[in-house]
């Protein structure tokens, strides 16, 4: 074909993405959404009084905040020193992994994928765990007893039908605990995600489906993710109800969380939400994001950042005072230390541990192998 | 053996609260081969129940269920259906015990009706069983016989561990024996001497047993003597078994109606090759599918899946070396 004479607009529309531009116009249009639930604006003011939640929630909701923005930022300081392994940060979604979790208690379950490290930690999954896992440690593997939280998933949305079958479970045991999963825009597109929030519809699973929309599924935007523009209504197609949020604003997913967990403990079946937030942060902590975004588009973000705005916001009813919060920090900075001696203290593992754990009793062959490593270890 | 199978998954719900049974068609219409009829009429609809169609969600949601404290019993429709599930199964169906230090386990089985014989449409003969057996922390069961499907499978249902329970759909209907009654247990792991014999080993199991045993029969006539090796469990295998038999006989055919390239027949030929070459007196021979989608076409199946005349001709191959 001939060259355009006039020059193309950005970004250029070539020949196989067509629709290209009017998806991305409807995604920017979405971007000025107001329908999103926001309790506390960028500026710390209260947009909505009447759903705000207690004091001692909102105070306990910045606690857990600044636990994991202490976690994923000495994180970036111990993967340099090389005593943590390739993480990906979360920094700057603390209240959309924070303020959802928070609405759970440790009867229910938490399935989280690689980048909940907030989320899990707002559960109560204890830092030297945490720290071990993200070292590749088998100790890392060890959860506690008294807490639901699933390993970190790492392949994308199978983890959405688990949360189905472990909320069936539940209430097929007559309890009322749910079941709560976490997911990305990327993740989204996952037939996974499709076929778990129909299942959890039509079996009346109770469940709570985040979706973080993140704006990036590694290098694609979410704009070529899919031509949708507000992720929470894809729960009209299975029928269940569907939540957008203000993902930077912690009392907001927290007050859309609750209710949607209490919907689900009262039977009344799963919920969607989407909390529309930003992936400040690289993808993991060996990722190069200056290959596919602009630093000119991380500058609105910041100014949204979900801690300080709490912060700002709680300073301002006077819920917290400068010299309460540094008492605070200081008081997270010593849990993280100890726990990172902890941590330290775990022995390595040896060699024919690789074998340990995969079935009950080990197979002969199992068996066999085991002899082979000690074998080579006495070489 | 569809009887015993549904005898089984009876005396489970029976004796076990806990123990559910869900997928396609698995409700109502008792499957598509009978194999749960009338257990949600007498069960309920709570514990034996109708899921959307979708296969990765049935696995996806047996795993929570199985995380959770029950025991789940999902029926893919069919082996060859397994295929949009493979993610769950490959990710995650035998890995929570390893990833999580045994803090949780998977006790959950999952039934697939497989192979050939029967003339069905395309997709639905499949024999993915190498699939399974080559993922890790995963059980796999391929019974022969009724005694034995039900046997196996109520050691399946009370094992602590992931089990894939294939059924050979040929055999669904057309093997008639009697079966004990009450939790007849066969152990998982432990082959079985179909035949004995001194001059070859046919090792096989599901669906290839009677085939092979129609094969050591005609061979029987010719003054040769077979033994018919039935594995039951691919995972674990039982080597012993093999290995005493092939010790014995010094010759070895493998019988599957899988693939060719990568199937487990190659494990159970290699495993021998490396233990006991020693006793061999030929080359290991191979009677299996060809590396083709297997072919929905009546009239030349019989090519594809191999039949007693292809495999007499490998006994007769290996004794004449």
């Amino acid at each position: 074909m001939t060259p355009p004479k006039s020059a193309p607009t950005q970004p250029e529309a070539s020949e196989t993405d067509l629709g290209y531009q009017a998806a991305q116009a409807a995604y920017d249009a979405a971007q000025q959404d107001t329908n999103m639930v926001q309790i506390v604006a960028p500026d710390g003011s209260v947009v909505r009084p009447d759903l705000l939640p207690a004091p001692d929630i909102r105070l306990a909701l910045y606690r857990q905040m600044r636990r994991a923005r202490h976690f994923d930022e000495r994180g970036w300081v111990l993967y340099r020193q090389g005593r943590l392994g390739v993480f990906p940060p979360f920094g700057g979604m603390e209240a959309s992994q924070v303020g959802t979790a928070a609405a759970l208690t440790k009867n229910d379950w938490l399935f989280p994928t690689y980048r909940d490290t907030g989320a899990a930690l707002t559960l109560g999954l204890p830092i030297a765990r945490t720290l071990a896992y993200w070292r590749t440690s088998p100790h890392g593997w060890h959860m506690p007893a008294d807490l639901k939280v699933l390993p970190f998933y790492i392949p994308i949305a199978t983890q959405y039908p688990q949360a189905v079958g472990a909320a069936l479970a539940e209430r097929r045991k007559g309890t009322r605990n749910v079941a709560m999963a976490f997911i990305g825009d990327g993740g989204s597109s996952e037939g996974d995600f499709h076929e778990a929030l129909n299942f959890a519809g039509a079996l009346n699973a109770p469940c709570v489906f985040i979706l973080q929309n993140n704006g990036w599924a590694i290098s694609v935007p979410t704009r070529t993710q899919t031509r949708a523009t507000d992720l929470s209504r894809r729960a009209d197609g299975y029928g269940i109800p569907g939540v957008r949020v203000d993902g930077n604003d912690a009392l907001a997913t927290y007050h859309v969380t609750a209710e949607a967990v209490d919907r689900a403990r009262r039977g009344e079946g799963p919920t969607l939400i989407e909390t529309v937030t930003y992936r400040v942060k690289p993808h993991t902590v060996a990722d190069d994001p200056s290959r596919y975004r602009t630093e000119a588009e991380l500058e609105g973000w910041d100014a949204k950042d979900p801690v300080l705005r709490l912060r700002t916001h709680l300073l301002q009813e006077g819920l917290m005072t400068e010299a309460s919060e540094a008492e605070l920090l200081a008081e997270i900075a010593a849990e993280f230390e100890a726990a990172l001696q902890e941590a330290d203290s775990y022995p390595d593992p040896t060699p024919a541990e690789i074998l340990d754990h995969v079935f009950a009793e080990p197979t002969p062959q199992l068996r066999q192998q085991r002899a082979q490593i000690l074998a080579e270890e006495q070489q | 053996m569809v009887a015993a199978i549904n005898d089984a998954l009876d005396i489970a719900l029976g004796a076990d609260e806990t123990v559910h049974i869900f997928g396609e068609d698995v409700g109502v219409m008792g499957g598509v081969f009978r194999a749960t009829d009338g257990l949600q009429a007498k069960y309920g609809v709570e514990r034996v129940f109708d899921t959307p169609l979708a296969e990765a969600a049935i696995v996806g949601m047996g795993i929570g269920m199985g995380l959770a404290g029950l025991k789940p019993i999902a029926e893919i429709q069919f082996a060859g259906f397994l295929y949009p599930a493979l993610d769950q199964i490959l990710s995650h169906v035998g890995r929570f015990r390893h990833r999580t230090r045994s803090r949780y386990h998977l006790p959950m089985v999952i039934r697939a009706p497989y192979g050939g014989g029967v003339h069905t449409p395309e997709q639905h003969a499949d024999s993915p069983e190498a699939i399974l057996a080559h993922t890790p922390g995963v059980k796999v069961v391929i019974p022969s016989t009724p005694a034995d499907a039900k046997g196996l499978l109520l050691s399946a249902i009370a094992d602590p561990d992931p089990v894939f329970f294939f059924e050979a759909i040929k055999l669904y209907r057309s093997v008639k024996e009697e079966v004990p009654v009450g939790d007849h247990r066969v152990p998982l792991g432990k082959a079985r001497l179909v035949t004995r014999g001194d001059d070859v080993t046919v090792v096989c199991y599901g669906g290839m047993v009677e085939v092979a045993q129609k094969a050591a029969e005609a061979a029987r006539t010719a003054g040769i003597g077979v033994e018919v090796v039935d594995l039951r469990t691919l995972v674990p295998m039982d080597t012993e078994t093999v290995l005493a038999s092939v010790a014995k006989t010094g010759r070895v055919v493998v019988v599957t109606e899988a693939p060719r390239t990568g199937g487990f027949h190659s494990e159970i030929s290699a495993t021998i090759a490396e233990e006991a070459i020693e006793y061999l007196r030929a080359p290991i021979v191979r009677v299996t599918g060809f590396d083709a989608p297997y072919p929905p076409f009546t009239a030349i199946e019989d090519v594809y899946r191999p039949n007693p005349v292809r495999v007499a001709r490998a006994i007769k191959q290996v004794m004449a070396y």
